[in-house]
């Protein structure tokens, strides 16, 4: 087993598929001589061609349609959207395009794109380089969307993603390239060397789309969450020495309830934390789902600890991010702690 | 002197009750327009953009290098095509009228874009057409029962009953599922082409869309992405004037031509006449050529004429002159065909009162088996699980929850 940063497995699934598939192709603004610039599609190019690899005009609408296009003939493209951010002149193409090809012709086509793009804040990225888009797209009919929070993981479920036939849009949260992030910006930075995760078998695996993942087991609170914020919760958990299950969803689309359920069915108490700003944010649609679910079993609220409603700031970025502080805030007030 | 600055507020050059006018469009004699060999540097023919390919003259003779020689076989092929378009449509409408389907939109007085740009292609070459090139269908043979019953979106409906009428596909004609949503589908033309170069195939993407359309960002992606990869892709605009009531100043059509927005992205662009079968394909048989040598990309703006409505939902006499389209400089694309065939003795108005006879009882017979798979109103109806499949490959569990819930409050 290899020790691996998230940026080095992701490039290491992204070289198998385009090892092993010859009808798999990388494109995006600058992913191809440059390497990307999280570094991501790094030796890929060089490696496979400029026809396997391709760098694109700055025109995040246009590298979708064309990859939609490869796709409709045979190929099975992957796109980087550099960051988050930036995805929405693209949106359009997602919504009215890719995710409803294979509906709207009957089932007669698909187009199997991967859309990667880096997601979330805790780079000092301000407002146009933090975003935590995924509500917006997990509203979205046809199209699938994950996020890992380790090495492991993503290179896992890109895989899968890449081998889905179904379009799959795969967040990547950036501050966890390089390491795990407990939500506290002050200490020295933790490198994924060391950490189990960061273990990362150098052939290929799959993590199959649709799964959660139960991080750790406990009984007295399920906390359920997903990207940065995973490690955040279990430090959490930790310094209260709280007996949380925490688990990692993985896979927002599609959502796997069970898992969920049956972990707040067993603690009767569930906090849900995510980056994303609160307001018809993914932790709404999971409290409403926990809710028809698990209602009868609950012992108290249900509650959420989310990104302030309001865009990403620059100067305020450790006021705005949900860190260790509002987990421990909304766990004590669950759990009637001093 | 103080000067105030104002908006420029393009006004169509004739409204209801105004005798129309078209001395806005440029029009160059036929044969008058030189062709180049398909290799010649895009800004070497930028002078493509701005005269109108022609082939067909006032006395219907074919002439001028654009003149394609097709044999009067194919003449008569894309005669038959057009006029099965036309006659279609109107049956269509008829049906629309009478309730039987819900919503349709017509080609009339455009069918040679399709008809001639289709018949000019390879079968292998993918075409993402845009609602109104039902024409390309007829020619790639989709039957019309198949077309019928998706626009009765019934038991039969190649989309299960999802898509607006005219919204079709053919896997086997190689035309991929209309979206309806503008322009979308230009930009994806493209990278199918990209694909079919990166495959090291043959094969070409042709795409058309609206000139009101060109104003989506995706028109100016298509254009762009078509150049800087100089895809093996021919992009059609249709410029037919109008996008519903707004004519096409609007889209930014009163300076320069559509074509002319292709030489600022670097790309071949040709204005063709597109009510001129054989010089749409001409220009079509070129700019295939030209992709297929791997020269590059192709940018056509087809000058038309919408001659019906937009579409059953719309009355274009609240916004133009009623009788504008006989007075539309370039005719009606079937009309000047039939002509020419008959100047070359190839056709009477005899053979071509019975194909129009013969082609009716085609519609009636097909649209009789289509109405038997169902209608909206009467006879068989679609299993409504059918909502739930092709979201995904495999239906996930809410899905199928959902199904479920549906399933019980129908039983």
């Amino acid at each position: 087993m290899a020790q691996m940063t998230m940026t080095q497995s992701l490039n290491s699934a992204l070289n198998l598929c385009l090892e092993k598939d010859p009808g798999v192709v990388v494109l995006g603004e600058d992913v191809g001589f440059f390497g990307g610039v999280f570094r991501v599609t790094d030796g890929l190019q060089a490696k496979y061609g400029e026809h396997r690899v391709l760098d694109t005009p700055i025109s995040e609408g246009g590298i979708i349609a064309a990859a939609i296009g490869m796709a409709l003939n045979g190929l099975r493209p992957v796109v980087e959207i550099q960051f988050a951010d930036y995805i929405y002149p693209g949106y359009d193409q997602i919504v009215s395009e890719l995710a409803r090809i294979r509906y709207r012709s009957g089932g007669a086509f698909n187009a199997p794109v991967t859309i990667r793009a880096p997601c979330g804040g805790g780079i000092r990225g301000g407002q146009t380089h933090s975003q935590s888009p995924e509500a917006i797209f997990a509203h979205i009919c046809g199209i699938k969307v994950v996020m890992p929070s380790n090495p492991y993981d993503a290179k896992g479920l890109l895989i899968a993603a890449i081998e889905d036939d179904d379009p799959v849009l795969f967040l990547e949260p950036k501050r966890l390239y390089n390491g795990p992030f407990d939500g506290d910006p002050g200490k020295p930075s933790v490198a994924w060397n060391g950490h189990p995760k960061g273990e990362v078998p150098e052939g290929h695996y799959t993590v199959p789309i649709g799964s959660a993942e139960i991080v750790r087991t406990g009984a007295q609170v399920t906390i359920i969450s997903y990207g940065t914020m995973v490690h955040v919760v279990e430090a959490a958990a930790r310094s209260l020495n709280v007996d949380a299950e925490i688990i990692d969803v993985r896979s927002m689309v599609p959502l796997d309830v069970e898992t969920l359920c049956a972990s707040v069915d067993k603690t009767g108490r569930c906090l849900i934390a995510h980056e994303a700003t609160r307001f018809g944010g993914f932790g709404a649609e999971l409290m409403a789902t926990i809710q028809e679910r698990c209602f009868w079993n609950l012992e108290a609220p249900i509650e959420r600890v989310c990104g302030w409603d309001t865009p990403y700031p620059h100067a305020f970025e450790w006021d705005y991010f949900p860190g260790k502080d509002r987990v421990v805030v909304a766990l004590k007030t669950m759990l009637g702690l001093p | 002197m103080t000067r105030q600055s104002r908006l420029h507020i393009p006004v169509s050059s004739a409204r209801p009750g105004e005798r129309p006018d078209f001395s806005y469009l440029q029009v160059s004699p036929a044969g008058a327009v030189a062709r180049p060999s398909i290799d010649a540097e895009a800004g070497s023919i930028q002078d493509l953009a701005h005269t109108l390919i022609r082939v067909l003259d006032e006395t219907h003779h074919a002439v001028g290098p654009w003149d394609p020689a097709l044999s009067a076989d194919v003449l008569r092929s894309g005669l038959r095509y057009m006029l099965l378009t036309r006659l279609f449509d109107n049956r269509m409408l008829k049906s629309q009228r009478q309730g039987k389907i819900s919503f349709y939109v017509q080609s009339t007085g455009e069918e040679a874009v399709a008809v001639a740009g289709t018949m000019a292609l390879n079968t292998g070459d993918m075409l993402f057409p845009s609602y109104r090139q039902q024409g390309a269908f007829l020619v790639r043979g989709s039957s019309m029962v198949d077309l019928m019953c998706q626009l009765l979106s019934n038991t039969r409906d190649m989309c299960k009953g999802r898509q607006l009428p005219v919204c079709y596909f053919s896997v086997a004609g190689n035309i991929a599922a209309i979206s309806a949503n503008l322009a979308t589908q230009f930009p994806q033309a493209v990278g199918w082409a990209m694909a079919a170069a990166i495959k090291s195939s043959d094969d070409v993407a042709v795409s058309w869309t609206g000139e009101g359309s060109t104003a989506e960002a995706d028109f100016h992606q298509a254009v762009l992405f078509a150049s800087v990869y100089r895809a093996p892709v021919i992009l059609n605009v249709v410029n037919n004037q109008w996008a519903i009531s707004t004519f096409q100043g609007f889209a930014g059509g009163e300076c320069l031509s559509f074509a002319a927005r292709g030489p600022g992205y670097g790309l071949a662009s040709l204005r063709v006449d597109g009510n001129d079968f054989l010089a749409v394909h001409a220009a079509t048989t070129w700019a295939a050529a030209r992709a297929r040598a791997g020269v590059g990309a192709t940018l056509i703006e087809l000058v038309t004429y919408r001659a019906g409505a937009h579409s059953t939902s719309d009355d274009p006499a609240r916004y133009r002159p009623v009788d504008e389209h006989r007075s539309w400089p370039l005719g009606d694309p079937i009309e000047r065909l039939k002509q020419h065939l008959m100047v070359l003795g190839e056709w009477s108005e005899d053979r071509h009162a019975k194909l129009t006879e013969e082609l009716e009882a085609d519609i009636n017979a097909a649209w009789k088996e289509a109405v038997s798979y169902g209608t909206q109103s009467e006879g068989p109806r679609l299993n409504t699980d059918l909502m739930f499949d092709d979201v995904y490959k495999d239906l996930p569990p809410n899905l199928l929850l959902q199904r479920d819930q549906l399933r019980k409050m129908r039983s």
